[in-house]
């Protein structure tokens, strides 16, 4: 009895011993930040010589008051809504391009993929130089079609709309590959079966394809919500959320109040607030993914 | 009436002719089965009939039709494919409606097909479900009601029992066959077993290497086979060869040879090996260096190593030209083909 003991005591020492580097990591670098946060959020900031102490939700009551707040919420909001849809139909779209028989298509595949290679500060630098006023492409462009310059970084009616364009530039190409991996998934003799009955190109997609996709869809759209919440050093390295707030999202909001504010205690609430909102949407993720479709 | 005419069709796959000149009819209301080893081209040439893969030359004509151009459905086609190809979202009963409401039948018709097609095959308690949650028995059931929902004068089946269990496969054979007769409906079943080949056809057509080696009843094919391969691909046990003079060649089943343990009678033979079945025991002799297959009760099977005389009736005779493989006419009865048997000199292999 006692050596059996052992050897099963041994067994779950030895699994935790496995477990523990990534459970130190994990919880140093997320966990406990994660639960510190919260906890801060409760207190004030300590200023010079005033200790922090004890404020209860006042931070949360100073963040409904708070304009710059409601902006960035208001923008990320529209952010999500615009890149999430923009960029999974241009990603399928590609998809469908580059599954198809056509020349040049390994190219095409590569050339599609291509912006998720580039680190985000190189390709907000390329993008910068399409969006400057003066010699920017996209400027010569429509200067050479007869329109007047667009200060597309500088101008609170467009900024907002020029990062978008860059994340769904970003973006599309990296769904693509899942999508290219849904659709190679599809059986071709289903496609088969459909021609048998002359079912024409756009309900093949919509009664076939769009439902077997189906689940890299909802998979994809989630992460590239929580992406479009977590966008940051494109917002840094662009406009610095200017001009007056039209490009500030959520976090660039957090990481000014921390680091150029140095409201520690109100950025801990902001990322409380953010942190809720992103546990939700993965809550989601998994309750859709898990019972709602499912067909296999 | 003729419901399905393949005319000098070739299908070439860059230089390599999957289908070589093929030409056959097949009649209205029966069953005609492609039959042949893998990558005989029988599969092909059902997708060239189905409309999937166009021909390289020749025409395919539909009750009297050239259809050339036109696919599945809009030639009256349906198929059953290999691996049932049913839409995992899709429950059964939309499954087997499918091709109704994209053509846009109104829904009163689409159900009372459906409520036909179910009864039929006996899905009614299942049309509610998902492919994944049926055998691959019903999944089967259900590929066939999607070919028949449709009432197209022709349907295609390519290999329809290959994934499916040896007892299953039986059950099958015959509801298809039934089915067949029963709706009076043309079907070209493709299938490399000639078991399921002979049991359900009007009509086989073999095939090898593109070609159609022979075109005929069931019973034309056991009973004259044209050439050697027809000869050892059809019948139970593999056919025996032996060298005649003349460059001839002569195949003998293994049940149509008598084992006469007194060997008192017939050609003198010594048993090399006994496979014993149950009701009947297979018994390879040989005469000279040459292995003959014989069929015997198992009861009274020899033993390994006994003298036996081998006999058979002259009509059971297939007789060959070595070169060619053609069958050739003898008239039977006239003089047996036993002194005609080289039985000490080296043989070849067929």
């Amino acid at each position: 009895m006692q050596p059996r003991r052992n050897s099963r005591l041994n067994i779950h020492v030895q699994g935790w011993l496995l477990a523990l580097p990534a459970i130190v990591l994990l919880a140093s670098f997320t966990h406990i930040p994660a639960v510190v946060t919260v906890i801060d959020s409760f207190y004030s900031t300590p200023r010079g010589r005033v200790p922090s102490s004890f404020i209860g939700l006042d931070q949360y009551h100073a963040m409904l008051a708070d304009p710059i707040f409601w902006k960035a919420f208001n923008n990320n909001l529209l952010y999500a809504l615009i890149t999430v849809p923009v960029a999974i139909a241009l990603a399928l779209g590609m998809a469908l391009l580059v599954n198809g028989h056509i020349k040049g298509r390994t190219a095409l595949r590569l050339a599609f993929f291509t912006p998720t290679i580039l680190p985000m500060v190189a390709a907000a630098n390329i993008w910068l130089f399409f969006y400057t006023s003066d010699y920017g492409l996209l400027n010569q462009i429509i200067r050479g079609m007869g329109f007047a310059n667009v200060n597309w970084l500088g101008s609170t009616s467009t900024a907002l709309w020029s990062l978008m364009a860059v994340t769904i530039w970003k973006e599309a190409g990296f769904f693509m590959i899942f999508f290219l991996a849904a659709l190679q998934q599809v059986p071709p003799d289903l496609y088969e079966a459909a021609r048998m009955e002359n079912v024409g190109r756009w309900t093949v997609f919509r009664r076939i394809t769009w439902p077997l996709v189906m689940p890299t869809t909802l998979f994809v759209a989630i992460n590239a919500l929580i992406n479009a919440f977590r966008i940051v050093d494109q917002v840094i390295a662009m406009t610095g959320g200017g001009p007056n707030n039209a490009s500030t999202l959520l976090l660039f909001y957090i990481y000014q109040v921390a680091f150029s504010f140095w409201d520690s205690s109100y950025a801990a609430a902001l990322s409380t607030v953010l942190l809720l909102l992103l546990g939700g949407v993965a809550l989601a993720q998994f309750y859709l993914l898990d019972r709602k479709i499912h067909y296999r | 009436m003729k419901s399905v005419v393949v005319r000098s069709v070739s299908k070439l796959w860059g230089e390599a002719r999957a289908v070589d000149d093929v030409s056959f009819e097949v009649e209205e209301g029966t069953l005609a089965v492609l039959l042949g080893p893998s990558g005989c081209g029988k599969s092909t040439t059902l997708r060239m009939i189905a409309g999937l893969d166009q021909p390289s030359m020749g025409t395919i004509e539909i009750a009297g039709k050239d259809v050339t151009g036109l696919t599945g459905s809009s030639r009256g086609v349906a198929m059953v494919f290999q691996s049932y190809a049913l839409f995992p979202h899709l429950t059964v009963a939309d499954n087997i409606t499918f091709g109704l409401s994209v053509r846009g039948t109104p829904k009163a018709e689409t159900a009372r097909r459906l409520d036909k097609v179910a009864t039929l095959l006996g899905l009614g308690p299942l049309l509610a479900r998902k492919p994944s949650q049926l055998s691959g028995g019903q999944q089967q059931r259900v590929a066939l009601g999607r070919a028949l929902i449709a009432e197209a004068p022709v349907c295609l089946l390519d290999e329809p029992l290959s994934n499916l269990d040896a007892q299953l496969r039986q059950e099958l054979r015959h509801e298809i066959r039934a089915l067949q007769q029963r709706l009076g409906i043309t079907m070209i079943y493709v299938t490399h077993d000639q078991t399921e080949a002979m049991s359900m056809a009007d009509r086989v057509i073999l095939m090898r290497g593109g070609r159609i080696e022979q075109n005929g009843t069931p019973a034309d094919l056991y009973e004259r086979p044209a050439n050697i391969f027809t000869a050892r691909f059809i019948g139970g046990a593999p056919m025996s060869f032996l060298d005649l003079d003349g460059g001839r060649v002569l195949g003998l089943r293994s049940e149509d040879i008598v084992v006469d343990r007194t060997a008192r009678s017939g050609i003198h033979a010594t048993v090399t090996s006994v496979e014993y079945l149950g009701a009947e025991a297979l018994v390879t002799c040989a005469i000279g260096e040459r292995p003959v297959l014989a069929r015997t009760r198992g009861a009274g099977a020899p033993a390994v190593g006994a003298q036996v005389g081998l006999g058979w009736e002259p009509s059971a005779a297939h007789v060959f030209d070595a070169s060619s493989g053609k069958r050739l006419v003898i008239e039977h009865g006239e003089a047996t083909i036993s002194p005609f048997l080289l039985t000490t000199q080296s043989q070849g292999s067929y």
